[in-house]
């Protein structure tokens, strides 16, 4: 019979007030087993966890219940003093009785009833605990971070700097992601180009940094510390090892009429490329859809005029087979695309433009040469309207529910920029809220109202029309209580962000939780907002959630560090609660194997002896370092020769025996 | 049937000389003349050996014992069709050794269910001749004559095929019984009845379970080294009294245990004492796989992978019960 | 076996929940950090995934007096260990048509894919799922299905 001490925790008020603590420890005292049974303020504390130390080696315990918030904030911690006083961690049981107890029910009768049979679940539960050991499995010291925008960039550099190898995979021809196509950046107005370019390079150049651009994931397994990752490197018909990045093939490329995913598709480009002038690696693709060659077997131009050999056509694409201790997902976002928008009239007419390319617009590298011009017919705009919030916010279905967070920031930065550049623009913006919390944000926003004469008007547009060769824009002043007309010359859309389209394939992949909007889910919203609580996968970005360059970079170097916090451990200790086989009571007939998604099990010949008779049977074996615990094999064995520590079969009845009691 | 018996014995003569198998399992006459029993034969008794309509014993589960061990030597085993699904579900299961088995297939047109012979009021049989399609059954009492399509096993009726799954040769032609039953006729005329029906009937069936284990013991699925109901680390073993649950749920947690492995073999509500018509739940398993994920026959080849450890990303949701499934 | 009020209206029923610890469980903890209401009737058990839940604990929690039961997992697609889920729901889905077979209420079993944001869901579910339990009144019929004096004491 086991000795057991049950732990009841106050957690201030937050169980206290609607869980009557000391009666739960009074009731639980009478359960079989227990030996000590107390109640206290806040066990996760110091002298928490000293009181749990304490009656392990006065009482004796050879098990202990904490009833306390969910095991998933501090089931560690006590595992911890357990450990520390000699325990074994794995005798430790956690009773919720606050995320699914007192912080649900009001009334404190129902709520203390409750709360006595979760800890008489979780007693019983404990009676059948084995202290279980931990297996140890190796830590490959080599980070992948998936994304070469600035999130993936700043990761690979820090995790690079103290000593790791890191290889980026980049899905496009060039690292770099949205912040190379930007113009400038806010709140201090520096050129995007000018402060990130240096960090691509030094990407680039390190030592530890290896690059896999125009490449895409294409297969993960393993697990924490020891992750087999398949990576495509599509073909980029060009020789990257001959290239000298001369440029002159994509001069004379005669297909000229792709449209530059660069330049949001406002400029053309040719069929082998370089993305954009500063690309890393500069090393041109040919887009085998738009090149003559390939459509039709005509042209080669480009061969023909390379100097150094660097033209293969026949070149395929190859898988590299890696091997990481730790992922870090950086996959970064897009626009949105606006069909459900049509209001505003994006489609029809081609003065109405998202905020992305009003970036390239007002880039002096763009497609007008840094010269706002309207894309209809070139001529000066006289009058802008930037509306905020195109997606975002929405209830209704057609956009997101959520803040993008940057445009009140970018679109009070477009105002500035065309009022620096052009006084004489009148310029409008149409927001329901001004959000600008971070630091010298909201002094940046104001500037543009005071300093520049920017019109802020807080309502909705209705509608925006084309009309002699004008986009009327039908909108409402919610504060002068109007509605109002405005004749534009051009429309700038804060177009909502979402994440990038190979996100949710690639959490697939890794295993990692996503939410409803493709963002990737955080171990914990507050106190762990760069893991993902799958065990090795880190998150970096915006793939996380809508965030500015500086929030970006911030939790980019956080990633690192979590990474390397990994990365340097000499060895993992595993999740002992892995599945095992009695080869006693074992079929040999496969069927946990076939389930397992490790492919964790195998099967051996082994001798058994049974009733005095020695016999040679094929009994299954499992893995504990690949197994993760899942429990599919265990209920999947017809003979119940499986089982699964930590969750055992007579463990759950028992839990299903004390809450119908 | 006659004549058929004859060249099986003839034949198992010929293997056991040839040496090209050292024992023969078939079945041999019992004390009575409808209850046939399985036996193992050398050349020393395979004279005994019979072949009738009332061998309805599936022999494939025997196999498992027989091949295991270097010793073993190979036996061949004379199996009816239905026999070779099983078979071929335990090869899938690596329960039975191929290599160690021949496979003499027995060509089988309905086995006889003596209680339906008994309930025409035959009694004192003491043996049946056959011919086309007509049993005279000799009785102490005299002959008497049915039409045999009348006095099939339940399982008979809709038979699976004459085709051998698994055999390495055949003896005889390959028959067919003269019945074309719906497989699933009994499950459907369950799921018309309303809940309440539904209830009490199976709590009238159940309720008359002596728990005398013989639907595992017969049931070739059922061949665990140790049964999870044997197994004290299971949550489900104890004999009689001592835990109600086990004995509340045993039919369906067998039912559940055995599904999509399952090949309608039949023995299960054949040996059952209180004839508990077990084969209504697995046929029920059964039809919802068909239904919902595709028809599967447990033992059709011998790779094949069950149901139950296969998925795909449409596969229906749970709630797809409140749209079929029985009458409200 | 528990004490249950005679009493209809009186009625409280029992209900286990299995819930897997990567998404369903974590929702519940979200539902209660965001301090939504439930019944108190649910209790919750945890488990690695819904995979784990085999069809005899389900069957125990009834004949033990459980008035409903629930398991929730990971969205299909998205379980943490890659297709833990898929079985599950296989397995569940055969398990409530039998259920239903024998003559069990429908409304007594149910699944729920719930995902670790989806704190609102699971709280709205448990709900639900409570009320529907509450109008089935008290589970009889997989008690003792065996035995015919029990059910009409």
């Amino acid at each position: 019979m086991q000795k057991v001490g049950v732990f009841v925790c106050w957690c201030g008020s937050n169980i206290a007030a609607t869980v009557d603590v000391a009666a739960v420890a009074e009731a639980v005292r009478s359960e079989p087993g227990v030996v000590y049974s107390i109640d206290y303020q806040y066990m996760c504390s110091e002298g928490g966890q000293s009181a749990i130390k304490n009656a392990i080696q006065e009482h004796g315990l050879t098990g202990v219940v904490v009833c306390s918030c969910s095991p998933r904030m501090h089931e560690n911690t006590f595992r911890k003093a357990a450990a520390a006083a000699g325990l074994n961690p794995y005798m430790v049981e956690i009773a919720n009785i606050r995320e699914q107890c007192s912080w649900i029910h009001k009334d404190m009768e129902e709520a203390t009833q409750k709360a006595i049979i979760l800890a008489r679940t979780a007693i019983a539960k404990l009676h059948l605990n084995s202290p279980l050991v931990a297996g140890e499995s190796e830590v490959v010291k080599r980070a992948l971070v998936i994304g070469g925008g600035i999130a993936g960039i700043q990761t690979a550099q820090d995790i690079a700097d103290c000593g790791f190898e890191v290889d980026i995979v980049e899905r496009s021809p060039t690292i770099g992601g949205k912040m190379a196509q930007l113009d400038k950046t806010f709140p201090t107005l520096d050129c995007a180009a000018c402060i990130l370019t240096p960090k691509m390079v030094d990407a680039a150049a390190h030592e530890h940094i290896g690059l896999y651009t125009y490449s895409e994931v294409e297969e993960v397994s393993g697990f924490v510390g020891n992750f087999a990752v398949k990576i495509r490197q599509k073909a980029r018909s060009v020789r990257g090892e001959l290239c000298s990045g001369c440029g002159v093939c994509s001069g004379k490329c005669p297909s000229k009429k792709t449209p530059s995913e660069f330049d949001q598709g406002l400029s053309n480009r040719s069929a082998i490329y370089i993305p954009f002038a500063q690309a890393i690696p500069n090393v041109p693709v040919i887009d085998r859809d738009a090149c003559i060659k390939f459509k039709t077997g005509k042209c080669g131009l480009c061969a023909k005029v390379c100097s150094a050999g660097a033209i293969d056509y026949e070149q395929q694409d190859e898988i590299v087979e890696r091997r990481y201790g730790a992922i870090v997902v950086a996959t970064g976002f897009k626009p949105i695309a606006l069909e459900r928008y049509g209001e505003y009239g994006y489609a029809h007419s081609p003065d109405v433009v998202t905020s992305l390319e009003f970036e390239r617009l007002c880039n002096a590298a763009g497609p007008t040469k840094g010269k706002l011009l309207r894309p209809s017919d070139h001529k000066k705009p006289k009058t802008i309207v930037f509306i905020q919030c195109v997606g975002s916010r929405s209830d209704d279905g057609c956009g997101k529910t959520y803040c993008s967070k940057i445009c009140c920031m970018y679109t009070a930065k477009h105002a500035m920029l065309v009022k620096e550049k052009y006084p004489d623009t009148e310029v409008y913006v149409f927001y329901i809220d001004v959000r600008t919390p971070g630091k010298n944000f909201d002094e940046f926003q104001r500037r543009a109202v005071e300093q520049y004469d920017v019109h802020y008007i807080k309502g909705m547009v209705g509608k925006v029309a084309e009309q002699n060769g004008h986009l009327r824009v039908q909108a409402s002043d919610l504060l002068a209580d109007r509605q109002i007309v405005i004749d534009a010359d051009m429309v700038v859309l804060a177009t909502a962000i979402e994440p990038d389209p190979t996100a949710r394939s690639l959490g697939t992949m890794l295993t990692a939780s996503m939410d409803q909007n493709d963002f990737f889910t955080e171990a914990h919203p507050k106190l762990r907002p760069v893991e993902s609580p799958t065990a090795g996968v880190f998150l970096s970005g915006v793939c996380q959630g809508p965030k500015d360059i500086p929030e970006t970079v911030a939790q980019a170097g956080a990633a690192a560090a979590k990474a390397v916090a990994l990365l340097c451990k000499s060895k993992l200790l595993g999740n002992p609660c892995v599945a095992g086989s009695d080869s006693m009571l074992c079929n040999g007939c496969s069927y946990c194997e076939s389930v397992c998604p490790y492919g964790a099990i195998d099967y051996v010949y082994k001798d058994i002896i049974e009733h005095g008779k020695k016999e040679l049977r094929r009994v299954a074996r499992v893995n504990d370092a690949v197994c993760q615990g899942c429990g599919a094999c265990t209920v999947t064995c017809p003979s119940g020769a499986m089982d699964l520590k930590g969750f055992t079969t007579v463990q759950i009845m028992a839990e299903v025996d004390a809450i119908c009691r | 049937m006659q004549r058929i018996s004859e060249l099986i014995r003839t034949r198992a003569g010929e293997l056991l000389e040839s040496g090209a198998a050292d024992q023969i399992l078939g079945w041999e006459n019992g004390g009575l003349a409808y209850d046939p029993t399985p036996a193992f034969f050398t050349a020393d008794n395979v004279a005994g050996l019979v072949y009738n309509s009332f061998c309805g014993i599936n022999l494939s589960k025997y196999l498992i014992e027989k091949t295991k061990g270097k010793e073993s030597g190979k036996v061949a085993a004379l199996l009816k069709p239905c026999d070779t699904y099983s078979f071929n579900q335990l090869l899938c299961e690596h329960r039975i050794d191929r290599d160690k088995v021949y496979v003499v297939g027995v060509g089988c047109s309905g086995m006889l269910d003596v209680e339906k012979l008994k309930a025409r009021g035959f009694k004192g049989i003491k043996g049946i001749d056959e011919k086309d399609g007509r049993l005279t059954v000799h009785t102490l009492y005299g002959d008497k004559s049915c039409p045999k399509r009348e006095v099939l096993m339940e399982r008979c009726i809709s038979c699976k095929g004459g085709g051998h799954v698994a055999c390495d040769e055949v003896v005889g032609e390959e028959l067919t019984p003269d019945a074309a039953g719906n497989r699933f006729a009994g499950v459907e005329k369950l799921e018309s009845l309303s809940p309440d029906d539904r209830f009490d009937f199976w709590r009238g069936e159940l309720s008359r379970c002596i728990r005398c284990n013989a639907c595992r013991n017969a049931c070739p699925a059922c061949s665990c080294n140790k049964c999870v109901f044997d197994n004290s680390r299971s949550g489900m073993a104890a004999k009689a009294n001592s835990d109600d649950f086990e004995q509340n749920m045993f039919h369906i947690i067998r039912a559940f245990h055995v599904a999509g492995r399952c090949t309608d073999c039949g023995e299960c509500s054949r040996v059952c004492p209180q004839g508990i018509p077990l084969h209504l739940l697995n046929r029920k398993l059964i039809k919802d796989v068909n239904e919902l994920y595709g028809d599967y026959q447990a033992g059709a080849a011998p790779d094949s992978r069950s149901p139950l450890i296969s998925y795909t990303q449409g596969d229906a949701e749970p709630d797809v019960i409140y749209e079929r499934g029985g009458a409200r | 076996m528990p004490v249950k009020d005679e009493n209809k209206a009186d009625f409280r029923p029992l209900i286990v929940a299995f819930c897997c610890n990567w998404c369903s469980y974590a929702g519940a903890d979200l539902a209660g950090t965001s301090r939504l209401n439930y019944p108190a009737d649910v209790k919750v058990i945890r488990v690695p995934c819904s995979c784990r839940v085999n069809p005899l604990f389900i069957l125990r929690a009834f004949q033990r007096g459980a008035d409903g039961v629930i398991i929730a997992g990971c969205h299909p697609g998205d379980c943490h260990y890659t297709s833990g889920n898929y079985y599950a729901r296989r397995r569940m889905t055969l398990l409530f048509s039998m259920l239903d077979y024998l003559g069990i209420e429908r409304e007594r079993t149910r699944v729920e894919w719930i995902s670790a944001a989806e704190g609102a869901k699971f709280a709205a579910t448990m709900s639900e799922f409570t009320q529907a339990v509450t109008e089935l009144g008290e589970n009889k019929r997989l008690g003792d299905i065996r035995c015919k004096e029990y059910l009409n004491s």
